[in-house]
């Protein structure tokens, strides 16, 4: 019996969602007294780095073709099968997410996805996850034998527990893909903003696109990632994948930076589960208020410069 | 082309969310409840320009009690052609992709397209579950679809920090994101049409539940705002750095 993880392989690169995944399984196991395997493809030098993060052991499946969810459903529920698992565990990326549900089918399992937390091991097992878009906290008990779940990412803090095993490989059948990819598009060097710790967004408060550098500015100076609120996707001042909010991406980083947005709620319900959330508005009644752990009332304008020089003269003397 | 679109109505974005005595039970009284608007926006208009374009059917589909109709006529409305709603209350997308698949393989859809994920369980999962039990693949988070009417289909999708573009055969299933198509507001004459467009309401297959529900809570409040002078911006940082520990 196991708690089996999924690892994405991304040329060759494990993300931080990957290392989450296998903490997050780790902790499981122990809690279910089962070891904890790890399963990865293709080319990954990587592989063996899952033991530090608590994988027992480590599998690789030679696979090293497009995604296709009907491919990766079969490879994941095979191993599972050969391994014994009991619990499956995915990362919820735009990848885990799409064949998760195909894993919970070949297995008969029940499913939850964008579990928070580590599960309750109960007779079954109690899992949460965020719901209403951030509004309320759901608690399932998954009652199959074998159960299904993807890990919400920003989660848990990935911590060192163990060392580097050797990865062994698993030999699957597996069919042959029926979705070719022609192109793949991924800007370079910028951390996607579902997996950014650190984001600073701006809304209608900014007036136009033009006015954008001040906050390029203070990403930079954090490291941080871009975000918007709907109107300025809508309107074209930002790439339609910065709209964060209840009808564009949800995020939880550890820090949110709100920047002339007002707080709708359609707009907080994306961004609610964000650890610390800082609002700069120069309007004191703004709603966004509410939901911040830090303010500051004034003009964007103003404010906005001096908060970068304050991080960089902070960055200076780390 | 005969595509089936996945419907599911949602609490409006605006609502305050509630639940019953004993925590069980999501409390809809008095909530204003809408289409959901990735199923609505995207995957139901996208369905009816395919149509548009090569001919063909569109029918919704909704797992849930007569409650639905509301949203049902107006994705007639909007242009589907007819719906069939299961008549149960599903308690999880294992339930709802059960009951959708039982209708779904009585027919040979070309297409099965659904939003990305419904704005209030947040599972994103229906469309994998489907296309699993159904033997049939699965692109999600598409933003673009293009098809010839050859049955050949040419999907954009969305990935972390870019995207992919994807060439499938179908039958598949579809999940639709922002980009897909435009929102389309109902006019006078689909308001009237959909009033005599066929609503078939079909009695539930028996279904053994995989998850039951524990609980449902409201998050604790934040304990309240710090305010800092937009004069020491220096102050925030040391906040952020020593009591948030963020940076
Ligand atoms: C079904 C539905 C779904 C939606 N989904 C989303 C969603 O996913 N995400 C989303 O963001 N919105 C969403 N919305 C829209 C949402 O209701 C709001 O309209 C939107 O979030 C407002 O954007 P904003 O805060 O940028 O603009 P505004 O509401 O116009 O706010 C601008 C703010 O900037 C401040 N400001 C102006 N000038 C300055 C200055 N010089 N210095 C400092 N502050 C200044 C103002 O005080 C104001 O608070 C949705 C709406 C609906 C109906």
């Amino acid at each position: 019996m196991s708690v089996l993880v999924f690892v994405e392989n991304h040329n060759g690169k494990i993300k931080k969602s990957g290392f989450e995944a296998v903490y997050f399984g780790s902790l499981l196991a122990k809690n279910m007294g089962v070891s904890c395997h790890a399963l990865t493809y293709g080319q990954n030098p990587d592989a063996g780095t899952l033991g530090k993060y608590g994988a027992n052991e480590v599998y690789v499946a030679s696979y090293n073709g497009d995604f296709d969810t009907q491919v990766y459903t079969a490879m994941v529920s095979e191993a599972a099968q050969k391994l014994g698992a009991k619990v499956v565990v995915l990362a919820h990326t735009a990848n885990g997410k799409s064949f998760a549900g195909g894993v919970a089918v070949k297995l008969n399992a029940g499913i939850i996805t964008g579990v928070n937390a580590v599960p309750v091991v109960d007779n079954g097992l109690i899992v949460q996850k965020s719901v209403f878009s951030g509004k309320a906290i759901a608690h399932y008990k998954i009652t199959t034998d074998v159960a299904v779940m993807t890990l919400a990412g920003n989660s848990m803090q990935p911590v060192v527990t163990g060392s580097d095993v050797s990865p062994q490989d698993i030999a699957l059948n597996l069919p042959a893909a029926k979705v070719k990819v022609v192109e793949r598009k991924t800007s370079e060097g910028i951390v996607p903003l579902p997996e950014a710790e650190l984001v600073v967004s701006a809304g209608r408060g900014l007036k136009g696109p033009e006015n954008w550098s001040i906050i390029e500015e203070l990403a930079k100076a954090l490291q941080a990632t871009t975000a918007c609120s709907r109107p300025v996707a809508d309107t074209g001042w930002r790439p339609h994948h910065e709209h964060v909010g209840q009808t564009g991406v949800a995020i939880k980083p550890n820090l949110y930076i709100a920047i002339g947005i007002s707080g709708a709620i359609q707009h907080l319900a994306g961004v609610n589960n964000s650890k610390t959330i800082v609002v700069i508005n120069k309007d004191p009644e703004a709603p966004f208020f509410k939901a911040a752990d830090y303010g500051v009332v004034g003009d964007l304008f103003d404010i906005v410069p001096k908060l970068t020089k304050a991080v960089e003269t902070f960055k200076a003397h780390q | 082309m005969n595509i089936l679109v996945c419907v599911s109505k949602t609490p409006d974005t605006t609502s305050k969310i509630s639940f019953s005595g004993d925590g069980k039970e999501y409390n809809g009284d008095g909530v204003t409840f809408i289409m959901n608007p990735y199923d609505e926006w995207y995957a139901l208009v996208k369905a009816i320009e395919l149509v548009e374009q090569h001919g063909g059917n569109v029918t919704t589909i909704t797992v849930g009690d007569a409650s639905n109709d509301i949203i049902i006529r107006k994705a007639l409305a909007i242009g589907a052609n007819d719906a069939i709603r299961v008549d149960t209350k599903a308690t999880d997308s294992n339930e709802a992709a059960f009951q959708i698949v039982e209708v779904a393989k009585q027919k040979n859809y070309d297409l099965i397209l659904l939003g990305k994920e419904t704005i209030d369980y947040n599972g994103s999962v229906l469309g994998s579950l489907v296309a699993a039990q159904m033997d049939l693949p699965y692109i999600s988070y598409g933003t673009k679809l293009e098809t010839s009417g050859n049955g050949v289909y040419t999907v954009t999708r969305e990935i972390e920090g870019g995207e992919e573009v994807c060439e499938v055969a179908g039958p598949l299933v579809i999940s639709a994101a922002k980009g897909m198509a435009e929102q389309r507001i109902p006019n006078m004459k689909g308001i009237m049409m959909s009033k005599s467009k066929p609503l078939v309401v079909v009695p539930p297959a028996a279904y053994d539940s995989k998850v039951s529900v524990v609980s449902f809570e409201l998050p604790v409040q934040k304990k309240g705002v710090k305010m800092i002078d937009p004069e020491n911006m220096d102050e925030l940082v040391r906040l952020l750095h020593e009591e948030a520990k963020v940076i």
